[in-house]
């Protein structure tokens, strides 16, 4: 029995085996049926392995358009698979085996040409990982590798408006990224990412390496970019996720345990787990 | 002090003064050799050396640009055979591959890099010198380039697989394929290293005799093209050093001198490439 759940043998139990948690509490969603403007991505019955390791238990969830969905949980507990799967990162591992159905806009995203998925659903990294290549060809990386005709330049200022970072690199756009500090390169990998405009964005603990005068920047240029982007967000810290989301996810060994609004989750959450989460009792 | 403390602080001296003898032995052997080279060499490098042909026997004078113009060209004909397959097996190493093959041909370049010059000579000599009915700076190029090889394609696996797997992850998500990403992140990152890697085989083979005795052979004329025997820094010093003339005696260190130069060159080129830090950060 996983000693990260010391909370109650009923609990614990339910989390341990993957058929009985068919109980996950998902108040609004349940009573909206989203339709296709409202609603991006659809997990339906997602169990993944590593191997024979089965890190994902049958996890059905919806990722709202132009929302910004959060997924928390203690380490280990499949938020970042889950968030990879979303664009078949772990396709990059080997012995990965992946059943159940994403759908992107309706569309299977098992079907669709997996660079040309990575182009509508884009990803930003734990630690900032610019390429070793000035900060002008970070931008216009994703734009040239996926044959991009239109004026370069432009795109690279749109981006980089976009991500709060024009200002600060205008004068410097053919220095090396690395010239630049943590948060800077942070919001670098983001304006990359938003280069090709995505439909979806995945930002995989996007604040962990940063201090919090950067983390507060970061989760500004979230706020703004809201309205045009749809945005899931793994955090392992929980006020960000109040701060950041609409949605919140709470996973815990590889179950979907409570999907609910944030306001909801964080103030009245329906399973005794993620409120003994939430609260500090473990995690 | 006691009798005891004596012993152990003399202990102490001792081996502080025999560790830092033996360091000393390491450094002055160099510092022999090249003082040796200058001492007996340097009376004999003049412009004539570096522009006349060898003069012919019972003559004073005379030099040996046709040694250094084949050294060079040997050497450019082994790069031009072994880095690029170095290169290329080098990413199949890193970035392809299961476990099997790659693993035999990791155990085949460390064997290759183990085997005498003198067998790789006699090799070149049945594949490019029988055929040929000739010695030339061909088969010369083609022992080298096989020397070259095994250290290359060992170095660029190490250089790619330092390369850290976020960066791969990075390209990944902006729609690139694996071929985009290595050609356009990961082999840049690690170009420096990789760069070093090939001017440090060439600067070792740069020194090589034993196999171009029988495949350049040895020429006291310029050697035009690729299709005739050539003369070479190495060979010129085996031959001028073991011959019965005085003045060859000269020369053959004068040669010398030129050659350590040569090597030594290339060293502080990789010294200050490596200097100039790595490509991207390390983490």
């Amino acid at each position: 029995m996983d000693a990260a759940f010391p909370i109650s043998n009923s609990g614990a139990a339910a989390a341990q085996s993957a058929s009985a948690k068919a109980t996950v509490h998902t108040p609004a969603m349940t009573t909206t049926t989203p339709d296709a403007k409202t609603l991006r991505m659809k997990i339906t019955k997602l169990n993944f392995y590593y191997g024979k390791n089965h890190a994902l238990h049958n996890v059905s969830m919806d990722v709202a358009t132009n929302k910004v969905t959060a997924m928390i949980g203690p380490s280990g507990c499949g938020k970042s698979t889950l968030l990879r799967t979303l664009n078949r990162m772990h396709e990059t591992l080997r012995h990965t085996r992946l059943e159940g159905e994403i759908a992107l806009d309706g569309v299977s995203i098992l079907t669709l040409d997996v660079t040309k998925l990575r182009r509508m659903v884009g990803m930003v990294f734990q630690k900032p990982n610019p390429f070793p290549k000035s900060i002008y060809e970070n931008v216009a990386y994703g734009l040239k590798i996926n044959g991009h005709t239109g004026r370069l330049d432009e795109a690279v200022e749109k981006s980089l408006r976009r991500s709060a970072l024009w200002d600060e690199v205008k004068d410097k756009l053919h220095k090396s990224a690395y010239a630049l500090s943590g948060g800077q390169q942070q919001r670098l990998c983001i304006a990359r990412a938003l280069a090709v405009d995505p439909e979806v964005l995945l930002l995989d603990e996007p604040c962990s390496a940063l201090d919090p005068v950067n983390t507060a920047k970061i989760e500004e240029l979230l706020f703004e970019l809201k309205p045009s982007c749809t945005m899931v967000i793994v955090t392992h810290n929980m006020q960000q996720a109040a701060r950041v989301s609409d949605s919140t996810a709470f996973m815990l060994n590889g179950d979907l345990i409570e999907f609910s609004p944030t306001g909801t989750m964080f103030t009245t959450p329906a399973d005794p787990r993620t409120e003994a989460y939430i609260t500090g009792r473990f995690g | 002090m006691s009798a005891r403390l004596i012993w152990r602080k003399s202990l102490n001296v001792f081996m502080l003064s025999m560790t830092g003898l033996c360091a000393l032995i390491t450094v002055s052997a160099l510092f022999f050799i090249l003082g040796y080279l200058v001492y007996n060499g340097g009376k004999d490098l003049s412009w004539n050396f570096f522009t006349k042909l060898p003069a012919p026997v019972g003559e004073t004078g005379g030099g040996m640009a046709n040694a250094i113009i084949g050294s060079l060209k040997l050497l450019g004909l082994a790069a031009l055979m072994g880095v690029p397959i170095g290169l290329l097996g080098g990413v199949y190493l890193a970035e392809f591959g299961g476990k099997t093959i790659p693993f035999i041909v990791r155990y085949t370049a460390d064997l290759l890099n183990g085997v005498p010059s003198i067998v790789i000579g006699i090799f070149a000599y049945a594949l490019v010198v029988m055929p040929m009915h000739h010695f030339s700076t061909l088969a010369g190029g083609f022992a080298l380039g096989i020397m070259v090889i095994p250290t290359v394609i060992r170095n660029t696996e190490s250089f790619l697989r330092d390369v850290p797997r976020t960066m791969r992850e990075g390209a990944f998500a902006l729609g690139a394929n694996k071929w985009r990403m290595i050609a356009t992140v990961v082999l840049p990152a690690a170009s420096r290293g990789i760069l070093t890697g090939v001017l440090l085989a060439l600067a070792r083979v740069a020194g090589e005799t034993a196999p171009l005795l029988f495949t350049a052979f040895g020429n006291r004329f310029w050697s035009p093209g690729l299709n005739q025997p050539t003369s070479s820094l190495p060979v010129v010093i085996y031959t001028y050093a073991t011959g019965p003339y005085e003045d060859w005696h000269q020369q053959a260190w004068a040669a010398g001198l030129v050659l350590l130069g040569l090597v030594l060159l290339t060293n502080i080129l990789v010294r200050v490439f490596l200097t100039g830090g790595s490509a991207y950060e390390r983490t």
